[in-house]
């Protein structure tokens, strides 16, 4: 089970810039270290991320092994209606998590 | 390098036969020595990678288990209330044991009396998530370590250990953090070790760590024998070091580096 | 002298022990590391032939790092990022890691502000750059250097 924090504004002006903070929980294996025994630990890392505005892609970004454990991701989208956020990462060995946040704009 | 050797040897060299405890006004966390940076992710719970084992012991926290299919909200109800001020509190005296133990060992204790559950093992992100859930409601809380009779032999063999010269560098607990704190090694500067925070996200683990595992990583530090997780003497050691930074304020989950 | 005195060796553990933990693992043995040349490549890759030109783009990170498993970076590219002039992606590369692309970032006019942050870790002290991709074309690039610091006591044993 992988654990996702979201900061998201619940509410927002029409037009207003806001800001979103994303953590998701992944070890990040970078696939370049070995294990006690000296074997290769083999990549195992969050590739892509995604944020869709009511269906509509909004940022993207694709990750490679230096990202740190644990990804830390922020970035900002305009508000433009009410409606709802969705953010998917996907990754090796079949990773993938979804996860939602409602807004409100007036 | 050859910095750390000049470091190194004048810390071996300062040898004080009296080292004298902190006075409380300057005690300090080891977040008063980390950098801006590391202090912002700790502060923002929307970027202290901790939060995410928080969060996860709040789900377990509600999740029956065992054959007397009780969670640990069953009996304790809201952890926000009846969990504030536990974690700054353990190690505390557990009158069935005899002796102290530590918020893990107490976590597991009800997992197998109440829940009828195998115990979880040390440092698996289950018993990590639940003890940082509970350790997160005392944050903010002085730490209070209660001290009787009863605690006292346990306290004085904490206290020994973090005395006694040990491994192969033959320097003890006390000559870094007592009579060192504040000095740069090699690029780190010597905090004072008190416990304030844990579990931690330590940037080193890229994860979340108890207590012991920060003590284990010290003595293979001195080149000592680590003991085992939930040795006495960690308990202990854990015991004397919430105790020697007692008043001072809980943070856990904190970020170290 | 100085090899017994690696700090490594001395507060970390012995070094057969010490593989498969902490950043001197992170660091491949095997991998070599990317260098200026190939972070150069990674560069085209993304660039093609287009002119970097340094300006508009600043890349934030602290000049000393406590740990290279976990560095705050933040980029912002100066842009009114409107249906016509904005940015469309901003790429960071590493001179010194095993590989050179650390993150791309693809953006448009609904980001609203041309600024991303994350945490990415870096395997010895080094220079990062970021390039940030404009919707005209251009390509715009900022250079930050790090020094790392590693951590004193280190995991070890079983
Ligand atoms: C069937 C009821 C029951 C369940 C289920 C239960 N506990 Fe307890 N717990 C108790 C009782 C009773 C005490 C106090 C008596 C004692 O010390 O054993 C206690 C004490 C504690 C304490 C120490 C509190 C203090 O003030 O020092 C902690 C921490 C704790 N429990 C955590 C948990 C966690 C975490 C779970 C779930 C994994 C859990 N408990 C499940 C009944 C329960
Ligand atoms: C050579 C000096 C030195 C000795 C001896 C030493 N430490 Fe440390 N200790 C450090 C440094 C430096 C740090 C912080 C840097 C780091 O985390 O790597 C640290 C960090 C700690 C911390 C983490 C504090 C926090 O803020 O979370 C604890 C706890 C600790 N030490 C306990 C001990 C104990 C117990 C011993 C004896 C078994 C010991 N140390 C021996 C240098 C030392």
């Amino acid at each position: 089970m992988a654990n996702v924090l979201i900061n998201v504004p619940r509410q927002a002006k029409r037009g207003e810039v806001i800001e979103i903070k994303t953590l998701v929980s992944h070890p990040m294996e970078t696939g370049y270290r070995r294990d006690q025994l000296g074997r290769e630990m083999p990549r195992d890392i969050v590739r892509r991320f995604v944020c869709t505005y009511n269906g509509t892609e909004v940022f993207r970004a694709d990750l490679h092994p230096a990202i740190s454990a644990n990804p830390f991701i922020v970035f900002s989208t305009v508000a433009t209606e009410s409606g709802t956020l969705t953010f998917r990462w996907t990754g090796d060995n079949g990773f993938s998590m979804t996860e939602s946040a409602a807004i409100t704009v007036d | 390098m050859r910095r750390l050797c000049v470091a190194l040897g004048a810390i071996a060299l300062a040898v004080s036969a009296f080292a004298a405890e902190i006075p409380p006004s300057d005690r300090r966390s080891g977040y008063d020595f980390m950098s801006r940076e590391t202090r912002a992710m700790q502060d923002d719970d929307t970027a202290n990678p901790g939060m995410l084992s928080v969060l996860e012991g709040g789900t377990l926290w509600t999740r029956k288990a065992g054959g007397a299919g009780k969670a640990c909200a069953d009996c304790h109800g809201d952890a926000r209330t009846s969990m504030k001020g536990v974690a700054a509190r353990h190690p505390s005296f557990d009158a069935a044991r005899g002796r102290p133990v530590n918020l893990e060992q107490r976590i597991n204790a009800c997992r197998v009396d109440r829940q009828g559950t195998p115990p979880l093992a040390y440092e698996s992100r289950e018993l990590l998530a639940l003890s940082a859930y509970v350790a997160r409601q005392s944050r903010g809380r002085p730490i209070e370590i209660a001290v009787d009779a009863r605690t006292q032999p346990f306290l004085d063999a904490g206290r020994a250990t973090f005395h006694r010269r040990q491994g192969q560098l033959n320097l003890s607990c006390s000559q870094c953090h007592d009579d060192q704190w504040g000095r740069s090694l090699a690029g780190n500067t010597i905090p004072q070790a008190h416990p304030t925070g844990y579990p931690i996200y330590r940037l080193e683990w890229q994860a979340v760590g108890s207590l012991q595992r920060r003590l284990r990583n010290c003595f293979v530090g001195l080149r000592a024998e680590a003991y085992e997780y939930g040795a006495p003497e960690l308990v202990d050691l854990e015991l004397f070091l919430m105790w020697r930074a007692r008043g001072m304020t809980f943070e856990a989950p904190a970020v170290r580096p | 002298m100085d090899d017994r005195c690696s700090r490594r060796r001395f507060l970390g553990t012995a070094a057969g022990a010490a593989a498969g933990f902490g950043l001197a693992s992170v660091i491949a043995v095997e991998p070599a590391r990317a260098t200026p040349s190939s972070m150069q490549d990674a560069i085209r890759k993304v660039a093609g032939a287009a002119t970097l030109t340094a300006g508009r783009v600043k890349l934030e990170l602290p000049p000393l790092s406590e740990n290279g498993n976990a560095v705050p970076l933040a980029v912002r590219v100066e842009s009114p990022m409107t249906e016509k002039d904005h940015v469309k992606a901003i790429h960071v590369f590493t001179e010194k890691n095993p590989q050179p692309d650390v993150v791309s970032c693809h953006l448009g006019p609904r980001a609203g502000r041309a600024t991303v942050a994350t945490r990415i870790r870096l395997a010895d002290s080094q220079t990062v750059i970021a390039v940030a991709e404009l919707s005209d074309g251009s390509f715009w690039s900022d250079r930050a250097s790090v020094v790392v610091t590693l951590a004193a006591c280190l995991e070890g044993g079983p």
